[in-house]
């Protein structure tokens, strides 16, 4: 492998259903641009896998996040995410481009599809970044917390491309500017021969909304053992709703079956970053922290004032939360207040 | 069906403590079967019993006292296990590892229908190494795996838990899935696997058995490696708030929390 005839950072983006560019997309391509200062600016590419429906606004959205190339592969066999397909299509974008760096979200489709490419590129793939820098010999340092966040490494990569999933949400999101000029290269989509073992039957959106709500949402209340019963978590839902947030879960909440997994905040569940954590009975376990201490104010509700969650809270309220709770959404509802934008 | 679950031997990572100068302590933490593989054995199992005449082979990659968690699974309904073992193995990214058990798989126990894997593992938590040992194995993968909800020797039907829902979703055998934390618990092992499991016989290959030369496996084989370690820096605690009731507790929150503009009217 010759390194040095790798050059330039590349972004795979993801698309929502609603036809728009997903966040980590955004912040995918901020990180590109800085990344790229810091290599004398290479070239930010994007690579935008899609079916045969219109990607204006995505394209749109691309250059407004300040790329300054789209490899645009349309084709309907790409109408639907399959790890085969886009796994193939990446792949020969990249042997052919040779991009230096290549940078993923950390959604459920990054994480099925990069290490996929990467063994087939035989090269080095970190996961679940929360930091990304050029270090003083020009590779990529890739950070990311390990051992259930108690330990964070810096991996560097020996081969090409130095590929990372980054984690959604962490990063900045980069101001939108109308001024780029994004140059759009179409790819010629050839999937003759490849293999498609999977077949998608159903999609149950509603079945678990909560999984959406849970990692998108600015403002989240969650509930521990403290709750006692599943009937209790309704208090938090008044409160949710009442702040326009959702409803989260520590796994002894889980575990009772108070509340689905898809709820679980922590190492074993979601990772969640919201403006706003309210962790309400929750003592404060590491793998509970792991999943929300990265939120950015947090406000404990607990009666027991040695409680560890304590410890991390911004403001921690000493007290019973059946009492509490209550008040507070009784307040919030006099006050109409809502979440900053 | 042949059906194969890989686990791995984790360090209990809820009992970490650490040196004055901040490194971790590794000597006397506890291992445990890796919290994800448990479902992946149970799921296999589960598997295994739908479709009778299968069996089922556990595997890892790790130093010889990772042979408990093999024992675990035999005693757990896996009907036998090899440990792939070799101090070369030392220092392997995911990569590596993957290469490392895939051949493996292809070398010790042949043709099989279905891989099941655990999503992630507690200690790396990349959640690459099923993937990537599908794409060595050059077959098909279901990531997110809740449940499978159907399967013969040729097609397997599961639920993947992905951001916008449930989706079902059909793969060709063979193929590899990776279980997240399922709806149903992993099972106990009964006594009778117990005295199974401490019966059997666990065959351990090393580096040359699998076929493998030292460039592609530890150290040398992996793309990437940690260049710094550190301790997260400690999230500053605040301020904790105390008041004669519910209500004026209440109120000095949210005063505080319009101050700091993270609520506004
Ligand atoms: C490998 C592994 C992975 C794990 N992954 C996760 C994970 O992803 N997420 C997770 O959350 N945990 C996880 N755990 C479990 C974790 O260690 C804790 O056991 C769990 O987080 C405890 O949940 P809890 O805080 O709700 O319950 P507890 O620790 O029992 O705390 C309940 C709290 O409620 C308070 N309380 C009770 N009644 C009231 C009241 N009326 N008003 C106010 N406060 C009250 C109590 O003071 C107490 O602090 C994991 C553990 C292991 C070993």
């Amino acid at each position: 492998m010759d390194i040095n005839s790798y050059k330039g950072i590349c972004v795979v983006a993801e698309a929502t259903s609603a036809n728009k560019l997903t966040g980590v997309t955004w912040e995918l391509i901020g990180a590109a641009k800085q990344l790229s200062e810091q290599l004398n600016g290479e070239e930010i590419s994007v690579i935008l896998i899609s079916g045969n429906n219109d990607v204006n606004p995505l394209l749109k959205e691309i250059s407004e996040a300040g790329a300054q190339k789209c490899y645009l592969a349309q084709d309907d066999k790409l109408a639907a995410y399959s790890t085969e397909y886009y796994a193939k299509i990446i792949c020969d974008i990249v042997n052919a481009k040779k991009p230096s760096i290549m940078l993923f979200g950390a959604s459920t489709t990054g994480r099925d599809l990069a290490p996929r490419i990467s063994s087939e590129l035989n090269t080095g793939l970190t996961a679940d970044c929360t930091e990304l820098g050029i270090n003083e010999k020009g590779l990529l340092a890739a950070t990311r917390p390990t051992f259930g966040g108690n330990l964070m490494a810096t991996i560097l990569c020996k081969s090409r491309p130095q590929m990372a999933t980054v984690r959604p949400k962490v990063l900045a999101r980069p101001e939108a500017h109308s001024s780029n000029n994004l140059e759009i290269e179409k790819i010629n989509v050839k999937l003759d021969g490849v293999p498609l073992r999977t077949k998608i039957l159903e999609l149950a959106k509603s079945l678990s909304t909560a999984c959406v709500t849970i990692e998108a949402a600015e403002i989240n209340v969650s509930g521990g053992r403290g709750m006692k019963t599943a009937e209790n978590f309704k208090i938090l839902e008044d409160l949710a709703q009442a702040l326009g947030g959702a409803v989260g879960a520590s796994r002894a909440a889980v575990d009772a079956g108070w509340r689905g997994h898809c709820d679980q905040v922590g190492q074993t569940g979601k990772t969640v970053t919201p403006k706003l954590y309210i962790a309400c009975g929750i003592s404060g376990a590491i793998q509970h922290l792991a999943g929300m201490n990265a939120s950015e104010t947090i406000v404990a509700i607990n009666k027991d004032p040695d409680a560890a969650i304590f410890d991390i809270a911004t403001y921690g309220l000493v007290g019973d939360l059946f009492e509490v709770v209550p008040a507070l959404t009784e307040a919030i509802k006099k006050e109409q207040l809502t979440a900053a934008i | 069906m042949k059906i194969v679950v890989c686990v791995k031997q984790v360090p209990d990572t809820s009992d970490i403590k650490w040196t004055e100068n901040n490194t971790m302590v590794r000597d006397g933490v506890e291992s445990i079967v890796n919290p994800f593989d448990e479902y992946a054995i149970e799921t296999a199992l589960r598997v295994k019993e739908a479709n009778p005449g299968s069996t089922l082979t556990a595997v890892t990659m790790g130093p010889p006292q990772a042979k408990d968690v093999l024992k675990k699974a035999i005693a757990m309904g896996a009907d036998d296990a090899i440990l792939i073992s070799d101090k070369k193995f030392a220092g392997s990214d995911t990569q590596a590892t993957s290469r490392t058990l895939a051949k493996a798989i292809k070398e010790k126990i042949g043709d099989f229908d279905l891989i099941v894997c655990g999503q992630f593992a507690i200690d790396g938590d990349t959640a690459q190494t099923g993937p990537s040992i599908a794409k060595h194995l050059d077959i098909p993968q279901i990531t997110y795996t809740k449940e499978v909800v159907n399967s013969s020797d040729s097609t397997l039907v599961a639920k993947r838990e992905i951001e916008e829902g449930m989706q079902t979703i059909e793969m060709q055998l063979p193929g590899l899935i990776c279980m997240v934390k399922c709806d149903y618990e992993p099972r106990r092992a009964p006594i009778k696997g117990v005295m199974k499991a401490n019966r059997t016989e666990i065959p351990e290959f090393n580096m040359e058995e699998i076929g493998l030369e030292p460039e592609q496996v530890g150290i040398k084989g992996s793309p990437t490696y940690v260049s710094k370690a550190f301790r997260p820096p400690i999230r500053e605690g605040g301020e904790k708030i105390t008041a004669d009731s519910p209500k004026e507790l209440a109120e000095i929150l949210l005063s505080k929390l319009k101050e700091t503009k993270v609520l506004v009217s």
